[in-house]
């Protein structure tokens, strides 16, 4: 079912592309030595070559090429073995050269396909058009002064991931769909971290709409949207407004805009006619970046088990249905608890647990699979004592809370609170025989053929017993004392 | 004990052996030279900044070495640095304004060699502003004096540009060598003007790590010193690879003091036709002639070559340096390091710092560069000049199958005087028409002194190579100098009685 903005003149089709901004997962900068590590005081992670410094030269680091070739064969594209780096001019207080290094021309990987999944159930393939590296500028601190503007260069000079995509996305779930989905791959790869709160991906949203079998109309560039919902917010928000334009016999202007959040609408940053001209030359500080096949190769046979390909394995060998695999891998640390907690069980069983109790807990405390009070080691333990029937699938939910609560082991929770199943049929007789007795009316209305109280004598019992009753054998002892 | 002016007489091979020979020590060499900046700087303003005390500290570090019988290629060698090239501490202004208070923390991988092989610093020579000239007319810091003038006359004349500095300096006896750099001839013919020889190495040769850039595609460093063997030396420290420059080549440097020795018997020597040029002054004509005809009495066969591309080299060296160089300047801008002008906001704090800080050539440069790349031009400026710049270096590597290198004249003229061409940039351009097509093809190249033209200024030869064959380019270089027998020296000049023309000294 394909998404449209219902217009007074009809339905109309949205077309989106996606430029992601990654951050490279590195030690030191693209070209210099500086840290590139987040969130250390300002201006401490700077080198000379980072601010600018007459001079100073850039030199590629090879860690951050690595890394842009795993997230290109991570993204299945082709991996240009000579790229170059050029120029991009511009003038502003957080760019000390006055120029960002960036990939125009020649990026490093060419094309690519990124599948995504959708609630119904099927899948799309969306082109990726190229992925190339630059540089990030410094940070402009606005807020700091009245009058004045501070400078922290911390950033400037980290290397950044440009990944581009073809204009197939047609709908913001779309959109949605393909940031987790490239989210997950680059956090597979390690080669981003995919943390948005700290900018290390961000996206340009570019957003046109047409009437169905239509050729592209003009196009907006949504700036720096960082996070999933904002860029699904921004291509509602975004298509809604140009439709309104086109309907009102207006023209889209080709221009950049920025998504505010708080009003849920875009508004405009700068239109064509103000668009700086980059003068991109290239850098001739830099010579041509050229890769050896064998290289390529030697990082291809070392790229992690993928997303795509976990989820098959999920399907294959524990026989569970697409959509748990798809919710299990969408993290490689959750799918490494699964299938922690799964090897050697019931593996739909293990799933129910982490999609049911595991995830709901984990949400409600705030933690992550990382920061889980609940190891998978205990997890699993606590699927051997019901499997076993040590406990019945009821304390289990009260085991279970317990551990998140202490981080005990099950079994020291199942012995220190005394929830051992009781097995005892003279136990489970004794409890019957009390609960009978007590509700004499119950029992003659049950005689008289109101078997649907059967079930009110099992609760009533399993009470008595605290919840420790072994389920079947109270059926069993219930039906022959009643039979 | 010998004097002052006789210490000074030395060139720096003689100098470096007597220094390890203990005939005097590299304290009096030092002060000799300390001396001779205090009679002449004052006239010809060869140094925007002399650091004595440094240089003394240095040369008293290298007494204390050769003392103990240890020495590097050069311990104790008194030399001038362009101010081009980033030194810890010392103040480095690349003959701009805008860097008037720049004190880098740091040393460029050239300069940083020469101290490893214990050369003494006597100073940052004066030089084009951003090495954007051919007359020194454009130093923030004024125009440096060429020590030679034509008898009777009483025009200064200028020592060329960039690295006038660096060669009047070193013509003059106020340094042994010097450090320079050359974009488009800002070795070679400086060099020529001044009477002394001077190498622009392959590009590649020499780490441009720490060097204020001009042109990246185009700057390499190199030495201007008194004789062709006093370059090679300077060269073989300078020289070698450097992880810190991505354009640095990953070559062995060879001994390019042996390479003057080799002598030209049997190597075949290009003239390119298309270096003749319509109006050129027959005493340039005639000193080319005595140079191949030295040559072919030395054992070479002198052949006509062609290089077709040659009549494009200026226009589009004046589309790629400027754009580069566009480029390389933005980081000017008065926000991390250098001079500021104040603004209101950002844009003004720009204008200001950039209007006052440039001078006019560096802002008619950066405006071409600025034109050349811009959205609508690049395909017709830049990526074209690109295209013929590919061409020129195809002349060179064709024409290198047949030949060893290359003789023709190093500029269209002699020194000229201050103040002229200054109206008409494309006039002062010219005077790189020969030295331009080498840098665009960045292929070795050096200006050898080959006489006097009939005012009694000197007139050098250039010598081109293949790629990384300075060796060569030194050895025919060697031959010319043995054959020219070249020993007129300049008027103005530490240790001569103080011969100024009239006016001078005003």
């Amino acid at each position: 079912m394909s998404y449209i903005v219902e217009g007074e003149t009809g339905p109309w089709e949205v077309v989106v592309g996606l430029e992601v901004h990654a951050q490279v997962v590195s030690k030191s900068k693209l070209f210099s030595g500086a840290s590139a590590e987040y969130g250390a005081e300002p201006n401490t992670q700077v080198s000379f070559v980072d601010a600018g410094f007459p001079g100073m030269l850039p030199v590629i680091n090879r860690e951050c090429v690595a890394q842009a070739v795993r997230t290109g064969l991570g993204l299945n594209a082709h991996i240009n073995l000579e790229s170059r780096f050029d120029r991009k001019n511009y003038f502003y207080a957080d760019l000390p050269t006055g120029y960002q290094i960036s990939q125009f021309a020649h990026p490093i990987v060419g094309a690519g396909t990124i599948e995504i999944e959708l609630s119904d159930g099927t899948t799309k393939n969306i082109g990726v058009t190229r992925l190339h590296l630059e540089q990030d500028a410094g940070k402009s601190l606005h807020d700091q002064h009245p009058t004045k503007s501070y400078i922290d260069l911390n950033r400037a000079g980290v290397a950044l991931m440009e990944i581009v995509s073809e204009p197939d996305i047609r709908s913001p779930e779309e959109a949605g769909a393909y940031m987790r989905k490239l989210r997950s791959i680059l956090r597979y790869l390690g080669t981003c971290d995919g943390n948005m709160d700290e900018g290390s991906l961000r996206a340009d949203v570019n957003v046109s709409v047409r009437k169905s079998g239509e050729p592209f109309r003009t196009r907006c560039e949504v700036k720096n949207v960082n996070s999933i919902k904002f860029v699904m917010q921004a291509v509602e928000a975004e298509a809604k407004r140009q439709v309104a334009v086109w309907e009102e016999g207006g023209t889209v202007q080709q221009e950049t805009r920025l998504f505010d959040p708080g009003r849920g609408v875009t508004r405009s940053m700068r239109s064509k006619e103000d668009a700086h001209d980059y003068r991109y030359f290239p850098d001739p500080d830099l010579l041509p970046l050229v890769l050896e096949q064998a290289w390529v190769d030697e990082l291809k046979t070392h790229l992690p088990e993928l997303p795509d390909a976990k989820r098959a394995r999920l399907m294959r060998e524990y026989g569970l249905p697409a959509y748990d695999s798809g919710v299990l891998v969408a993290e490689q640390a959750t799918a490494d608890f699964f299938e922690t907690v799964a090897r050697g069980r019931d593996a739909k069983l293990a799933a129910n647990w982490m999609m049911g109790d595991f995830f709901a807990a984990l949400n409600r405390t705030g933690r992550t699979i990382e920061t889980s009070p609940v190891s998978a080691a205990s997890l699993g333990e606590l699927i051997d004592l019901v499997s076993d029937k040590t406990i019945n699938g009821r304390i289990a939910k009260e085991v279970f809370e317990a551990m998140v609560e202490t981080g005990e082991a099950p079994g020291a929770i199942v012995e220190r609170k005394g929830l051992r199943q009781v097995t005892d049929t003279g136990a489970i007789d004794a409890a019957i025989d009390a609960v009978l007795a007590a509700n004499p009316d119950k029992l003659a209305e049950f005689k008289a053929g109101k078997e649907k109280l059967f079930g009110f004598f099992v609760g009533q019992v399993m009470k008595a017993m605290a919840g420790k009753g072994n389920p079947a054998l109270v059926n069993e002892a219930l039906k022959r004392k009643l039979g | 004990m010998m004097s002052a002016s006789d210490l000074i007489e030395f060139d720096l091979a003689a100098a470096r052996d007597a220094l390890r020979a203990r005939s005097f020590s590299a304290r009096e060499l030092t002060e000799a030279y300390l001396g001779a900046i205090e009679a002449l700087n004052p006239t010809l303003n060869a140094y925007i900044t002399v650091t004595a005390e440094g240089a003394r500290a240095q040369a008293d570090a290298a007494d204390a070495a050769l003392a103990k019988g240890e020495h590097g290629a050069l311990t104790g060698i008194p030399l001038a640095i362009k101010d081009l090239f980033c030194t810890t501490g010392v103040r480095t202004t690349a003959g701009s304004a805008i860097l008037g208070n720049f004190v880098p923390p740091y040393e460029s991988t050239v300069t940083a060699h020469l101290l490893r092989d214990g050369a003494v610093f006597l100073g940052k020579a004066n030089m084009d502003e951003f090495a954007m000239g051919s007359s020194n007319m454009t130093s923030a810091f004024g125009a440096v004096t060429n020590p030679w003038s034509t008898p009777g006359g009483n025009a200064r004349l200028v020592p060329g540009g960039s690295s006038g500095g660096s060669a009047a300096a070193t013509a003059a006896r106020l340094a042994l060598g010097a450090t320079a750099t050359d974009t488009g001839g800002s070795i070679r013919q400086p060099a020529s003007f001044c009477g002394i020889a001077g190498i622009k190495p392959t590009y590649g040769r020499c780490s441009r790590y720490g060097i204020v850039a001009f042109a990246s595609s185009l700057d390499q460093a190199g030495p201007v010193a008194r004789t062709v063997l006093d370059c090679a030396i300077l060269l073989g420290s300078m020289a070698g690879h450097d992880p810190r420059d991505s354009t640095s080549a990953d070559l062995e440097v060879p001994d390019f003091a042996a390479a003057c020795r080799r002598g030209v018997k049997g190597l075949r020597i290009g003239v390119p036709r298309e270096y003749r040029m319509d109006g050129m002054p027959a005493e340039i004509e005639a000193i080319w002639q005595q140079g191949l005809a030295w040559l072919r009495e030395q054992g070479a066969e002198i052949v006509d070559v062609s290089l077709p591309h040659t009549k494009y080299g200026l226009a589009t060296y004046y589309i790629v340096a400027p754009a580069e160089a566009s480029s390389n300047l933005a980081r000017y801008d008065g926000v991390r390091f250098g001079v500021r002008a104040e603004g209101g906001d950002l844009t003004d704090l720009y204008e200001n710092t950039r209007a006052s800080g440039f001078g006019a050539e560096v802002r008619r440069r950066i405006l071409i560069g600025t034109y050349v790349l811009s959205s609508g031009y690049y395909d017709a400026y830049y990526l074209r000049a690109q295209k013929v710049r590919s061409l020129i270096l195809k002349d060179f590597t064709d024409v290198f199958r047949d030949v060893d290198a290359l003789v023709t004249p190093t500029a269209p003229s002699a020194a000229f005087a201050q103040g002229e061409k200054m109206d008409d940039p494309v006039k002062m351009y010219l005077n790189d028409i020969f030295t331009i097509p080498a840098s665009m093809a960045g292929v070795p190249a050096m200006s050898v002194p080959a006489g006097l033209d009939p005012d009694g200024l000197p007139i050098g030869l250039q010598v081109i190579g293949k790629p990384f064959d300075e060796e060569m380019v030194l050895a025919v270089g060697a031959a010319i100098e043995r054959a020219a027998g070249f020993t007129s020296l300049p008027a103005m000049r530490a240790g001569a009685s103080l011969a100024l023309p009239v006016g001078a000294r005003a």
